[in-house]
């Protein structure tokens, strides 16, 4: 009976391979899988090894070169600890690692050893939106031309077409400042920026532009950006924040190419 | 949405031409002509860009190789330390502080 | 020596957005950015050739391609997939395989490669190339990977033979018996990579040389070399990491110059993808490699006309 059900699964069992190799690489706390060994009646523990520290240390080092200035906040060996924890609980679903740590902002603000620094996610946030800006679809900025040629009553009713690298990230920490300062190799002074700060970072040619968002803009961006008119994006900011400035929100968003088209 | 104060178009045309003019375009623009003014407004006030990172800082690639650094595994709140979080004063006054808490690893 | 190459002889009523570079004889380099500026103010870098990993330009814009698109117009590209797991049971990932084959119209690279070997698992995927037993079960199912890779991409592909740790107790076959089976039931190419096999060979206590005799070294369309580095197994011997951190090691540069000998001036690439050093040290493992190719051009020439002679 077992013998003829082995024969029946014996197709499947040849194929079982990466099922029994799977759990053992995330978790260091298994034994090596037995359907492996060394050459000539060698152990094969340290020999397992080697692939799972090549899963391991490459995620990790994957999540360092997207995060470089959060990785400068915490400091190499802290932000390691904290990017091993996070691959074995999210490793990645795409092969391609430029896709990888959108969850990492999220595991940042629950993560137990990050609740002093509550300004790390969004500084991760402004780096993972930098990371998209990189790899966008290339396509031309919208020329400000393009908007006077409207006439003033069909302004409001205007819609733009977001540029494929746009994106706001909103914080009440200054994000904006702290992600500049850590993103370069200078020296960190003392942080005197107390304000929240919300980024607007888009790639109008080929260099990604991170810009700290004049009050009350994040939320006239945020608004554009998922297709409110021009209208009641500037009425919606309005209301939100007194000092918003409409001219300067649109000068901001007309020089940072955060648009494609209007319509 | 909450609260809506309808905007006149008035206020938005002169916001438009407000913000054109600041850019300092006169129209019709080639895309070289936007290009160099867009490069040229990056200075200014809340328009100030960071460039951001070179080119070895740009992001992930794939690997196919081994790697030969071994990674050691250790109790995370020991590695707190090393980095610039101790030079930031939070919004509320307090300060950012990196102290290593008290409790061990989570389980 | 199989023809997969793309040559200069296509045809000329085709439309193509680069120049058709030949690739054949040349030594090349792993392209990495950061190099981009040394190359093109290098006139020693006039010729040779450049290999990519393809995910790195799986991305929609920006300066991956950029960068690829204007080292694509000076040289041949030779398109190294890294993450396709052909060597895992489960079907392979339309999506991705979409996006490689669309990477290869765009660049039409002059080589294009993958590795025996997997790296994802239902939706995991490992970053890792991970090894595979070889049994006629694997080999079907491998061997069915290669057959809708090369359909979807409409072109043959050479595939890589790993540097591997450790062995599957189920292998009923040989490294290169599975290998030369691939190549039987699919019509693929192949990329040998010289330094895996003296890994390998190191790590199992098996001959490099008895491997090469046994690989079907007429098929071979690419070779790779690179550096790797020293560690220890259970027992503290020798093992060897493909770390591809630094300089080719003595023994694989005389490996090399046998494999040369035998099969004549291929395509040859140093990779090295960490600890990158400045351009010049890369390109000068690529000048000696160079010398090796030529040096066996020379001899296959004067045996040509020495036999007309």
């Amino acid at each position: 009976m077992r013998a003829a059900r082995d024969a029946l699964c014996a197709t499947a069992d040849d194929l079982g391979y990466p099922e029994r190799l799977v759990p053992a690489l995330l978790d260091p706390g298994r034994a090596t899988p037995t359907v492996v060994a060394g050459p000539m009646g060698k152990a094969a523990d340290k020999r397992f090894d080697i692939y799972r520290n090549n899963v391991t240390v490459s995620l990790i080092d994957a999540l360092a070169a997207a995060f470089p200035a959060t990785m400068r906040i915490t400091g190499e060996t802290f932000f390691r600890a904290m990017a091993r924890f996070y691959v074995r609980e999210t490793p990645p679903t795409s092969p391609l690692l430029f896709e990888y740590g959108r969850d990492l902002p999220a595991f940042i603000e629950r993560y137990e050893y990050a609740q002093s620094m509550p300004w790390l996610a969004d500084v991760a946030r402004i780096e993972r939106a930098w990371l998209d800006a990189y790899h966008a679809a290339d396509a031309p900025v919208l020329s400000p031309h393009a908007l006077t040629s409207f006439p003033a009553d069909a302004l409001a009713d205007t819609v733009f077409e977001t540029h494929p690298s746009a994106h706001v990230v909103r914080s009440a920490y200054p994000a904006v400042t702290i992600f500049s300062v850590n993103r370069d190799s200078g020296p960190v002074g003392r942080i005197e920026a107390r304000e929240p700060e919300s980024a607007l970072i888009t790639r109008p040619a080929l260099d990604v532009e991170v810009r700290r968002l004049p009050p009350g803009a994040d939320v006239f961006l945020g608004n554009l950006l998922s297709a409110e008119p021009l209208g009641s994006a500037a009425a919606a900011a309005s209301a939100h924040c007194p000092e918003f400035d409409l001219a300067t929100a649109i000068a901001v968003m007309l020089e940072a190419g955060a648009f494609a088209a209007v319509r | 949405m909450s609260t809506r104060t309808s905007i006149s178009a008035a206020i938005l045309a002169s916001a438009v031409a407000t913000a054109v003019s600041s850019l300092a375009i006169a129209a019709p623009l080639t895309e070289a002509q936007v290009k160099a003014a867009m490069d040229a407004g990056k200075e200014k006030c809340f328009g100030v860009a960071l460039k951001g990172q070179n080119d070895c800082k740009a992001g992930p690639g794939t690997t196919c190789q081994a790697t030969s650094t071994v990674d050691y595994q250790g109790n995370a709140w020991k590695f707190v330390d090393g980095g610039t979080c101790t030079t930031m004063d939070l919004p509320d006054g307090r300060k950012g502080s990196p102290e290593p808490l008290s409790r061990d690893l989570p389980s | 020596m199989a023809k997969l190459a793309i040559h200069a002889d296509r045809g000329a009523s085709e439309d193509f957005r680069f120049p058709a570079h030949a690739i054949d004889g040349l030594a090349g380099t792993s392209f990495k950015h950061q190099h981009i500026t040394s190359i093109l103010e290098d006139q020693a870098a006039e010729r040779g050739f450049f290999e990519v990993h393809a995910e790195n330009y799986m991305g929609e814009g920006g300066p991956p391609h950029a960068a690829l698109a204007r080292i694509r117009a000076d040289y041949p590209v030779s398109l190294h997939g890294v993450c396709m797991s052909i060597g895992g049971p489960q079907p392979l990932d339309k999506a991705h395989l979409g996006r490689f084959a669309r990477l290869i119209e765009r660049y039409e690279p002059a080589l294009v490669s993958e590795h025996l070997a997997w790296s994802t698992h239902e939706t995991t995927y490992y970053n890792d190339l991970l090894p595979l037993p070889y049994t006629e079960a694997t080999l079907q199912r491998v061997a069915d990977h290669i057959d809708e890779v090369q359909e979807t991409i409409g072109r043959p592909i050479l595939i890589e033979n790993p540097s591997t740790y450790l062995l599957f107790r189920e292998s009923t076959m040989s490294e290169t018996a599975f290998i030369r089976e691939l190549v039987g039931r699919t019509g693929c190419g192949l990329l040998l990579d010289v330094n895996n096999v003296f890994v390998s060979a190191t790590n199992h206590g098996f001959s490099a040389l008895d491997y090469l005799a046994d690989y079907p070294l007429e098929h071979v369309c690419e070779i790779h070399l690179a550096g790797h580095t020293e560690q220890e197994d259970d027992e503290g011997d020798l093992l060897l990491i493909d770390s591809h951190d630094g300089p080719v090691a003595d023994a694989v540069w005389t490996l090399f110059d046998i494999v040369i000998g035998r099969c004549g001036p291929l395509p040859t690439l140093i990779e090295w993808d960490s600890a990158i050093p400045d351009w010049p040290v890369l390109k000068a493992e690529a000048i000696a490699a160079q010398a090796i190719l030529d040096r066996h051009a020379g001899a296959l020439l004067r045996g040509k006309s020495h036999a007309r002679g």
